[in-house]
């Protein structure tokens, strides 16, 4: 690599033999890259901007602004006229005000579900285990990612069906469970993260000052770990609040925000409704953020 | 494209297609929407067939174009490629609505399209006219197939029928009893099998309540499950919010049917006939039968895009896969009823025509096939205003809550 990184010390002087002759096309590029810190920058910088502004934001500006256009009805043509009509439907509709709130539940249900599970998971594995079953512990908690997302749901799907292993039937429960399933590594991993980087000092000194196992946890870990927390849950909380094929698998007659989504490409081609209700677990996933950031927990990462 | 030659291959098509069209009678009762409904453009349909063009291009649903990658036996087009010198690639849609998005790209020569999106592609000026002529087992097809509202506008042929089955009612033997003979034991609200009955997850499934209700309310003067107006429409949306609170669970992967009816998760419900075989088959105790009242079913079209690059290679392609060998290879891959009347003859399991009623045309004109609710009536109607597919699927979404 010709860049030098920002704050690595310049390259060792060339070998005296050299010194008289003039500086290769290299050697004068990284010279003024040194010299020039702004062009330096934005080089470094242009590519995953490019790529965080084109396909990142720029998908999510072209799906605000599709949400203000409509289709023919009939031959599915996308009519680019400006109408508030989409989202005067989304809002004033009861059916999304209830599947918004459905899946809003379901992303709050698997998120508490993940962290209550994940915490003395993660505590075990950062604060219990010896190094060697702490490795081992880590590669348990991995592996179920290296399954396919569909086995697993069709396997819950097995489990749950009446005469199968758990036998719960189907329904939102068994979306809140298999999701809760699906999304708990993404909530142990930051957790143990977390809890890696706590010293055993504090614990050590918290229980020489007098506290007892609760107290410790209230007054030590939870403070110290609460961003990780809410790291994970960052995960779990989305990844849940879009999903849409467990709950079509295990859900029953229930359906999800990302279900009416589909359902508006898929089944009736009409992009710009979809395009209208997929900005509501955008907006969910903004406040969400927002509360998080006023936490901290988005600076301690 | 001189208007002269467009004007007369229109006058020609319509008068070979008025010829054939008195002959085929019976069939739904619906008459053809274009007689009322929209006018698609004027698009020219091929006159004589050329040269191989050496490719074609396809959109397919799975299982419609086997080239022996999935089941070395299962091959037809291998030997339509070796016999027309046409090289097929072919695109494999999941929905209809991919469907239509994949054929308005202009990449493609011809498309299988099912009722629900055919009349789209007319309409959009995606696909054009049907020489029938040019397609020589075209003569072959059961005539309770040609020139249908889904396949054709006006009297003029759009496409070329592949292949067709019904919606049908399945129950388990063992959980309900007496046998049903209506899908009254899917709609009644006093359902003793609540939490164990199934519906089909699309929007088009309105058509099934309205269906029902044609036979136990024909106060609301429903002619046509696809045409309906606000009050028809609103009285078969309210009977699917009442179904719901029955159903277990919504079905549209029919594996996930099969598993449902198994476990005894489902009871009764809406099947196709190949999940009724494939239940059967893993011996649970099933029964399928298509209800007194009728049922919707689907029938496939394969049609040619307006502006296809490889024109005479897809008229080939239409030929050869409604020819009775092929036609038999599709239907009994995809479990369906061969459009092709000879086919029954090919099938390598003797009784399949039988099993999937492809020569009972009673058995089928009981059957209202899928096909695009636009916002002119279907069945004819003027002065009022239908439920276009896109207010269906607004009330699915409601339906479902």
């Amino acid at each position: 690599m010709s860049v030098p990184l920002p704050g690595t010390p310049v390259a060792p002087a060339s070998p005296p033999g050299r010194m008289d002759r003039p500086p290769g096309p290299r050697r004068r590029l990284a010279a003024a890259l040194h010299r020039h810190a702004g062009v330096r920058l934005s080089l470094l910088l242009a590519a995953p901007l490019a790529w965080l502004g084109v396909a990142y934001l720029g998908s999510l500006a072209a799906l605000f602004v599709t949400a203000f256009w409509s289709t023919d009805s009939f031959t599915g043509d996308l009519v680019r006229t400006f109408t508030w009509a989409n989202f005067h439907d989304v809002l004033t509709i009861e059916v999304y005000r209830t599947v918004a709130l459905r899946s809003l539940g379901v992303a709050v249900a698997v998120t508490l579900i993940d962290a209550v599970i994940a915490f003395p998971m993660a505590f075990a594995m950062a604060k219990l285990a010896s190094p060697r079953t702490q490795r081992w512990l880590v590669i348990a908690v991995l592996t179920p990612l290296w399954a396919s997302y569909l086995v697993k749901a069709y396997a819950w799907r097995v489990m749950l069906s009446s005469d199968g292993l758990l036998g719960w039937g189907y329904g939102l429960w068994a979306t809140i469970a298999t999701l809760s399933y699906l999304w708990l590594p993404y909530m142990i991993l930051p957790i143990y993260a977390g809890l890696e980087r706590l010293p055993d000092s504090l614990l050590e000194a918290a229980g020489d000052l007098g506290a007892r196992g609760w107290r410790a946890f209230r007054t030590v870990v939870w403070p110290l770990t609460f961003p990780a927390i809410v790291a994970g849950s960052v995960f779990t909380f989305s990844l849940s609040l879009g999903d849409y094929i467990a709950v079509k698998i295990v859900g029953g007659r229930s359906q999800l925000i990302g279900n009416v989504v589909y359902d508006n490409i898929g089944a009736a081609n009409n992009l710009p409704f979809a395009a209208a209700v997929a900005t509501i677990p955008v907006v969910i996933m903004l406040v969400y953020l927002a509360a998080v950031r006023r936490t901290g927990a988005l600076e301690s990462l | 494209m001189r208007p002269t030659r467009l004007v007369i291959a229109a006058a020609a098509l319509a008068l070979a297609t008025a010829a054939c069209g008195g002959s085929t009678g019976g069939g739904g009762g619906a008459s053809a929407p274009g007689a009322t409904g929209f006018t698609p453009p004027k698009i020219e349909a091929l006159k004589s067939l050329g040269a191989s063009e050496g490719q074609v291009n396809l959109v397919a649903w799975a299982g419609y174009a086997e080239d022996g990658s999935n089941d070395p036996k299962v091959d037809w087009v291998h030997p339509f490629e070796r016999a027309s010198g046409c090289k097929v690639n072919t695109k494999v849609a999941g929905t209809s609505d991919e469907m239509v998005t994949l054929m308005k790209t202009g990449e493609y020569d011809a498309v299988s399209a099912s009722g629900d999106a055919s009349l789209r592609l007319i309409a959009s000026g995606t696909v054009a006219p049907v020489t029938t002529d040019l397609v020589p087992s075209y003569k072959d097809v059961f005539a309770g197939l040609k020139l249908k509202p889904w396949n054709s506008v006006g009297g003029v042929a759009y496409g070329i029928p592949h292949g067709r089955g019904a919606n049908l009612l399945m129950w388990r033997t063992d959980k309900v009893t007496p046998a049903p003979d209506s899908w009254s034991v899917v709609f009644d609200p006093a359902s003793p099998y609540k939490g164990k009955l199934t519906a089909y997850d699309s929007p088009i499934y309105i058509a099934d309540a309205a269906l029902y209700l044609m036979a136990t309310k024909p106060g609301l003067g429903i002619k046509d499950p696809y045409a309906l107006d606000d009050k028809q429409f609103q009285a078969a949306v309210d009977l699917l919010k009442r179904q719901r609170q029955n159903v277990g669970e919504y079905w549209s992967d029919y594996t996930k049917a099969v598993q449902a009816f198994k476990s005894g998760d489902t009871v009764a419900g809406t099947t196709w006939q190949v999940i009724a075989n494939l239940a059967e088959a893993d011996k649970a105790p099933v029964k399928a039968i298509l209800p007194k009242e009728g049922s919707t079913g689907w029938s496939d079209t394969w049609m040619v895009a307006a502006k296809a690059q490889h024109p005479n290679c897809a008229y080939k392609w239409l030929d050869w896969i409604i020819s009775p060998k092929a036609n038999a290879q599709v239907a009994e891959w995809f479990g369906e009823a061969p459009s092709n009347s000879k086919a029954c003859a090919e099938t390598a399991d003797k009784g399949f025509c039988d099993t999937y009623h492809a020569t009972d045309e009673d058995y089928f004109s009981k059957v209202h096939y899928w096909t695009t609710p636009i916002a002119q009536c279907l069945d004819g109607r003027t002065g009022v205003k239908c439920k276009d597919y896109s207010e269906w699927t607004r009330a699915w979404t409601e339906i479902k809550g």
